[in-house]
């Protein structure tokens, strides 16, 4: 039981990370349909922000935290803007390629600019509580934690507020939005805005619980996310979150029961599986073309 | 003029990427879905031509059975094609990304459990049996097969399905049929760049053929332009030697990359030659 | 089009171009591969270091007399990114289109093995530093050793042997536990046959879990290993490995002390694991503050160079060069079969990691180990195990 437990904790801190980025890519999705295969950069761009604000200015954790969801935010709006905007009205597969080049983009830059692995050192104390045999961290419990106020927080946003009805009616008809009166791309920028800094907190949690960075640290992370959030529904933030917590346990949980080697294998072929059970995902809305 | 044997090794290269270049173009390109697993297809086909040319083919005879280890890799890669072949039926777009890149992980992790090949730690013990000849006459193949597949009457059918695949099932096209045939050639002719491959650097391992080796191949084809053979011959030169020649500039040289990309999804979306043909590879009936 | 048929062809140009050229003179060329770039930059730094060290001081000296005549040594260095393909090509670039006379690297066993069976091939001396994988050595094919691949250090059999002896008899603990990579060959070697000499010594192996390479989480198998009660955990990891995997060990509430391996032998470890890897102890290939007058005199060159501490890496490639020059010397050829005659039958090279010896049969060295134990955030010296 203490174990099962403890695999548990393991797997609600994994799938929290996966559930952050995860929230990113659902909502670019939700509003453009547009895959943002940058975003896995964006999550590693966020983990070295973290690295140079520890290493240069030793700034306590929430600076930190706090500046390097800004930090990300800023690159998503300004790689917005220049490279996915004007594709706007072009093919998807258009966009789906430049973010992918611009991804490939901000790996190699940051792999020219900094080639070694990087270290990020200790920012916070290291407390171990002991529960009736089960060990949390304080790591592990920011982590979950983190990722539970984000997703309310963003969820009250979209829910609530008039820019939240605003995103939702983007993602419905962007079309006819701008004959109501909004501007779609103050909206869009926001919402990559608001992805991109959930990308950034989960680099700045990452590279907190495994502190070695290198530039290549997005692109599985940032797939598997991505996947998560099919599972659960692209473009349903519920969806998300649950996608991401979802992938973490399958692979926390294959990993125990198996060698870890096959923890891609398992993790992958269930995805198959349930994305040929229901393609749409757990949340996702049904989709059905008609001739 | 100097050949040199490191030259002949860039060019031979440059003939694999070719090879898979154009096949991936097959799919990505002429029918345009969004299959980013070919790395899967082509660690199919490394391991089963090296598997026989180490463990069942006696010395003697390996030259002679070097063609048909590569044959061989090709139609187990082919066989697994036509599984991907199967859910690209109801899914398109980025459920099929979806679907190659699982599919890319999950063959890559099986041989990673699969101990007697050495698993994760690789596979070693390879003859130097790729030589200009082979790579030649391969690209060769592969070249001629895809074009006369795509100007066919059959063939025509992928480029509607890239144009509007229900408009194409209406005008009786046999969508399936020409999903599974595009799919099979394609990861055929993947399985031999990776066995070509394979027996050139005489060591495979599947973190060769993870999704950064997948990505690299769809750069080959997106950077030269989508559904033109002269377009993969070119984005997959481009690719190789630029990637050579800018060695000197270490790390630089894959910033660069990118960029060329994306500035050109900007200004020329499909690519430096995309939709359009070297005259000569065009079947002169066509040729206006 | 016509413009397209003029980048294609400016491309070939280009190609011609870059041919080599050979560069006539008395020179001896020797390739060096090493992991500059890629996921253990510091073991190429180190060797690079060394290796640059060794070469100027031979030629400041006027070179190595070789038939009454000075040869300087050409150093070619390429970095393999540590990765086994680009290894590969770099040596195929390094025989074929540098000529070199011989070849020192790889330091990782996984670009090793591939690097060396070029060199193998194609006749051509290799030297690797640090490679402890035996196969490194081992022809598979004919199961017979290689000829032209030699090494500076011991092989991880050896090193097994030295750890499992050492754990049973000085720390006295009965259960270990390993954690390994799966996904490398040489860390999978090390834990099998440290696991082997452990229970052939009477010790318990209670858990061996895995990993593989690039795994940032280990949480899932820390608890497994946790729940098994090990007295010591054996973690032959990489230097970058490790300082997730013992944070994340403590951070789970493991206390029990790790054991190391020849990887983790870099200062960066100590740095990146501060207090978490306290009085742990490691097998290495040599002591930086042994009393030794050639091993002392290299630490002070080195540190005057370089203001770092050598690591293992960095004598082994030093010794490397030792060993090389010595070949050279004692064949009086650039030649490349008599290099390898030569290298062959060297009986006793002082080194700065002790005495290296070659029996003739197979490039495996007969030298020692010692054990050090990080202590106050340093390397010290704790025990030495001869063969």
């Amino acid at each position: 039981m203490i174990y099962f437990c403890q695999q548990l904790l393991n797997a609600l801190q994994l799938g929290s990370l996966y559930a952050l980025i995860a929230l990113g890519y659902t909502m670019v999705y939700g509003i453009l349909t547009m895959i943002n295969f940058a975003h896995g950069d964006f999550f590693m761009i966020g983990a070295f922000v973290c690295f140079l604000l520890v290493t240069f200015f030793q700034l306590p954790f929430v600076p930190i935290l706090l500046l390097s969801m800004l930090g990300v935010s800023l690159l998503g709006v300004t790689v917005e803007r220049i490279a996915y905007r004007p594709l706007r009205q072009a093919p998807r597969l258009s966009a789906i390629i430049t973010a992918l080049g611009v991804g490939i983009f901000l790996e190699n830059l940051t792999l020219a600019i900094s080639p070694y692995p990087k270290y990020v050192p200790e920012v916070l104390p290291n407390i171990i509580w002991n529960i009736y045999g089960v060990t949390f961290s304080l790591l592990q419990s920011l982590t979950i934690g983190l990722a539970i106020i984000l997703m309310l927080i963003l969820n009250y946003i979209v829910q609530n507020t008039s820019i939240g009805i605003a995103m939702r009616a983007v993602s419905w008809d962007k079309n006819i939005v701008p004959l109501m009166g909004v501007s779609v791309n103050r909206i869009i920028s926001i919402t990559f805005a608001l992805g991109s800094a959930l990308g950034g907190a989960a680099g700045v949690m990452y590279a907190l619980a495994y502190p070695m960075i290198d530039p290549y640290m997005g692109v599985m992370v940032g797939w598997k996310a991505f996947i998560g959030a099919v599972i659960g529904g692209i473009g349903d933030i519920r969806g998300a979150m649950l996608g991401g917590i979802i992938l973490g346990a399958v692979e926390i949980f294959s990993t125990s029961i198996l060698p870890s080697s096959y923890r891609d294998f398992v993790s992958f072929s269930l995805l198959l599986l349930l994305l040929l059970v229901r393609p749409q995902g757990i949340f996702g809305r049904a989709r059905s073309e008609k001739l | 003029m100097i050949i040199n044997q490191y030259i002949v090794l860039i060019l031979m290269y440059i003939g694999i990427n070719i090879i898979l270049a154009t096949s991936l173009n097959l799919i990505n390109g002429y029918m345009g879905e969004f299959s980013v697993g070919h790395a899967g297809f082509m660690l199919t086909g490394a391991y089963v031509s090296s598997l026989i040319t180490v463990l069942l083919v006696p010395d003697q005879l390996l030259i002679w059975a070097f063609p048909l280890a590569i044959i061989a890799g090709g139609l187990a890669a082919a066989l697994l094609g036509l599984i991907v072949a199967i859910p690209s039926f109801k899914t398109r777009g980025d459920y099929l990304a979806i679907v190659t890149f699982a599919f890319n992980m999950i063959v890559k992790s099986a041989v990673e459990n699969i101990d007697t090949v050495g698993g994760a730690r690789g596979f070693l013990g390879m003859d130097r049996l790729t030589n200009p000849f082979w790579v030649i006459f391969w690209t060769i193949i592969c070249l001629y097969v895809i074009r006369n597949f795509v100007y066919s009457k059959f063939g025509r059918g992928a480029l509607a399905i890239r144009s509007d695949e229900t408009v194409a099932e209406l005008m009786s096209v046999n969508t399936r049929e020409v999903k599974i045939w595009a799919f099979v050639i394609s990861s055929f002719f993947a399985g031999v760049a990776g066995g070509l491959l394979a027996h050139l650097i005489q060591y495979i391992s599947p973190s060769m053929f993870d999704i950064v080796k997948s990505t690299d191949i769809l750069v080959m084809v997106y950077l030269g332009g989508v559904a033109s053979l002269a377009g993969s011959i070119l984005g997959a030169t481009i690719f190789t030697v630029l990637l050579e020649i800018l060695r000197p500039l270490q790390m630089w040289r894959m910033v660069i990359m990118p960029l060329i990309l994306i500035f050109l999804m900007l200004y020329r979306p499909k690519g430096i030659m995309g939709l359009k043909e070297f005259i000569y590879f065009i079947p002169r009936r066509e040729r206006l | 089009m016509k413009s397209r048929l003029l980048f294609c062809l400016l491309l070939g140009c280009l190609l011609l171009t870059s041919c080599a050229n050979n560069n006539p003179g008395s020179t001896v060329k020797i390739g060096l591969i090493a992991e500059l770039t890629g996921s253990i930059p510091s073991v190429g730094a180190s060797c690079k270091n060394a290796a640059e060290l060794a070469v100027k001081q031979i030629n400041t000296s006027g070179g190595i007399e070789l038939n009454g005549k000075k040869y300087k040594i050409d150093l070619i260095l390429i970095d393999s990114a540590a990765k086994p393909d680009q290894a590969a090509a770099a040596a195929q670039r390094l025989i074929t289109q540098d000529n070199v006379n011989l070849i020192i690297g790889p330091n990782c066993s996984s670009n090793a093995l591939p690097a060396s069976e070029i060199a193998e091939d194609a006749k051509v001396v290799l030297i690797t530093p640090w490679s402890t994988n035996p196969k490194t050595t081992y022809n598979a094919k004919t199961s017979t050793p290689k000829k032209y691949v030699f090494r500076a250090c011991f092989t991880d059999v050896f090193e097994g042997h030295v750890l499992a002896k050492f754990a049973r008899e000085n720390l006295k603990v009965t259960n270990a536990a390993i954690l390994y990579d799966i996904a490398s060959d040489v860390l999978k070697s090390q834990a099998e046959l440290f696991k082997k000499s452990f229970t052939d010594r009477g010790g318990k192996i209670v858990a061996m879990e895995t990993y593989t390479t690039s795994d940032k989480d280990f949480s899932a198998q820390f608890t497994k290993i946790k729940m098994k009660k090990p007295d010591i955990i054996f973690l032959p990891s990489y230097y970058t490995e490790v300082p997730l995997q013992v944070k994340q060990a403590h951070r789970l509430g493991i206390k029990v002390p790790f054991l190391g391996s020849d990887a983790w032998s870099t200062e960066e470890l100590i740095k990146m694991c501060g207090r978490d890897v306290e009085g742990f102890f490691l097998c290495n290939h040599y002591s930086p503050n042994s009393t030794n007058p050639i091993t002392h005199s290299f630490v002070t060159l080195y540190q005057q160079n370089y203001q770092q501490i050598p690591d293992d890496i960095a004598a082994l490639t030093y010794d490397s060069f030792g060993l090389a020059v010595r070949a050279l010397q004692d064949a009086n050829s650039i030649e490349r079969t008599a290099i390898r005659d030569s290298l062959a039958k060297i009986s006793s090279f002082e080194g700065v990691t002790g005495n290296i010896q070659f029996n003739g049969q197979t490039g495996d060295p007969i030298k020692g180990a010692v054990i050090l134990q990080i202590a106050n955030g340093k390397f010290n010296w704790y025990a030495d195990e001869q063969p």
